[in-house]
């Protein structure tokens, strides 16, 4: 089942087509109504005019995460306030979330390309879909929500955790379609498993899952733990949230809905397009939107792009899975952590050295975070309680800027490697 | 009476407790009680030494985390009850225990204590 097949299997010349005459209608907007990129542009010597094709968008500046934070809160909106209907916030960053703004239309949006990728999961409107997705400024609960709700799909708006809940409702409600991280989904295989219930019995059949990377392995071991058909769903707040590409029942590639967010490919060290299946940092460019639309965003997530049409019928470009990361964002159960935060907080515990090492890995299903942190030599006890105290009030701090729980391990100081240069700050053992 | 304990912060790592006893015995210092707590990242090795400021110094050279802090050393007959007796008077007054290791040989027990109020408990087991 398409959703929407006028914009979903047109020709790549009609396509090339409604990009280019909505990317200039855009422009327009953009360069009149947000300060920010009027001023980037004149710096390029660039005029709305000067852009009229989809080719031309390597002509227009970049937008990076730094200038989310640098316009913080509503410096970006094309819009005024009185127009924007919903705000969200990006998850897990530190003090200055990035915000992301949406009007009317663009909730319409936001709603529209979810019920996409729905369909593309093979949802349809008999099925019930629980969200176990956060519900709250991160865009992944509403997100799922609205587009299940245009589906015509009956909505669980259960939102994330309560474990045995979740497994209540499966049962009781007779869920068809999971909708939450893919890591979670494993959690809730291996809870149902110990249970002592049969996945097999239960209804569920399709899981929508995202917000983090994962392996085609992982997809596998929770199609076989839940026994459903699990698709990979794509999307970032800055651009919409979830609901920018999904993978269809060919699982080769992600469909993005490019009449609205244009994807490109560049090298990330000279910032040029790459040839089509070469590997790259993924870049969007918001044609649709209007509260906050953005020019060539630097995602940082490294995929590929695949325009030959797909078995499934569509012609919507197709991203390859992601899997991995150009800069060094951490993600740990769907939720961004930077290195710099856990510095930034250590800098405010004196009984801390501001020398540490992340250790990612997942033990079983579930991403760790262990942080080992040098004591300061001066608030060194011999008392184990006392040590302890210590390590909890670091953990606690950690915890509640990185929104993700963590392990905090003290080390004896000097034993962390000190860096000359560029600091080795995390040990990814993560296998994705 | 009050003694001084020499405390070193350990890492679990094999070979780093050797290397704290090959500082000591390269400066000629002698342990005359020890012990170990562990947790599961790191251990707390505490010890009576022959000379704790200098054994604090020569560890502290090779970046050791050290403290030394006063604890009580009792002694007491090695018969049953002896212990108990010398815990009552402590929690009669008041005064709380973290960690105690000892040991008794030749009908006489010693027992070193880290308490909240070093001063007092000393006047007490007198």
């Amino acid at each position: 089942m398409i959703w929407n097949e006028p914009m979903e299997c047109m020709s790549r010349d009609q396509m090339h087509e409604l990009q280019s005459r909505r990317l200039k209608d855009m422009i327009v907007r953009v360069y009149h109504n947000v300060e920010f990129y009027r001023r980037k542009m004149q710096e390029l010597g660039l005029e709305p005019g000067d852009i009229q094709t989809i080719d031309d968008l390597v002509k227009l500046p970049f937008t990076t995460k730094q200038d989310l934070r640098d316009n913080y809160p509503f410096g970006l909106f094309a819009v005024p306030k009185s127009e924007v209907v919903r705000v969200h916030a990006s998850s897990g960053t530190t003090g200055k979330s990035t915000v992301v703004a949406y009007t009317r239309k663009d909730v319409d949006i936001f709603s529209e390309v979810v019920a996409r990728c729905l369909c593309c999961s093979g949802v349809t409107k008999h099925d019930t879909v629980q969200v176990a997705y956060g519900y709250g400024l991160f865009t992944g609960g509403l997100g799922l929500h609205y587009g299940a709700e245009k589906l015509g799909a009956a909505v669980v708006p259960i939102s994330g955790g309560n474990t045995e809940k979740q497994i209540t409702l499966l049962q009781d409600f007779g869920s068809t379609v999971l909708a939450c991280t893919p890591s979670y989904a494993a959690y809730l295989a291996e809870a149902i498993a110990e249970a002592g219930i049969d996945a097999a019995e239960l209804p569920l059949r399709v899981g929508v899952f995202g917000a983090e990377p994962w392996s085609v392995e992982m997809r596998a071991k929770i199609e076989e733990g839940l026994k459903i058909k699990a698709f990979d769903i794509y999307g970032l707040s800055e651009i919409i949230g979830p609901g920018v590409s999904n993978s269809c029942e060919q699982q080769n590639g992600l469909h993005v809905a490019e009449d609205h967010f244009v994807p490109e490919i560049l090298d990330p060290n000279t910032l040029k397009q790459v040839a089509p299946g070469v590997t790259g940092e993924l870049v969007f460019t918001t044609i649709t939107k209007e509260a906050m639309p953005l020019l060539r965003y630097r995602t940082r997530d490294l995929s590929s792009l695949d325009y030959s049409p797909c078995e499934c019928g569509r012609t919507n470009v197709r991203m390859a899975k992601i899997f991995g990361r150009s800069d060094d964002m951490l993600i740990i159960r769907g939720v961004n952590v930077f290195p710099s935060q856990v510095e930034s907080v250590l800098l405010e515990i004196p009984e801390a050295k501001p020398i540490y090492m992340l250790i990612v890995d997942r033990k079983g299903t579930m991403d760790t975070l262990e942080i080992q942190v040098e004591l300061d030599e001066k608030y060194y006890s011999d008392e184990i309680a006392e040590l302890n105290n210590i390590r909890n009030k670091i953990k606690h701090k950690v915890e509640s800027v990185l929104g993700v729980s963590v392990i905090i391990s003290l080390v004896e100081h000097k034993t962390i490697k000190r860096s000359e240069g560029k600091a080795q700050r995390v040990i990814d053992k993560r296998k994705i | 009476m009050v003694i001084k304990q020499l405390s070193v912060f350990l890492q679990n790592e094999l070979g780093r407790l050797e290397e704290v006893t090959d500082i000591l015995y390269k400066h000629n210092i002698n342990i005359s009680a020890c012990s170990i707590a562990e947790t599961a990242e790191y251990g707390v090795l505490r010890m009576i030494v022959s000379d704790a400021d200098k054994a604090a110094a020569a560890l502290k050279e090779n970046d050791f985390s050290v403290k030394t802090s006063d604890v009580i050393c009792v002694e007491t007959p090695d018969v049953p009850g002896e212990l108990h007796k010398s815990l009552q008077l402590l929690t009669g007054a008041g005064i709380n225990l973290s960690y105690m290791y000892g040991y008794s040989n030749g009908g006489t027990a010693r027992l070193i204590m880290k308490v909240s109020d070093p001063a007092k408990a000393i006047q007490l087991l007198k």
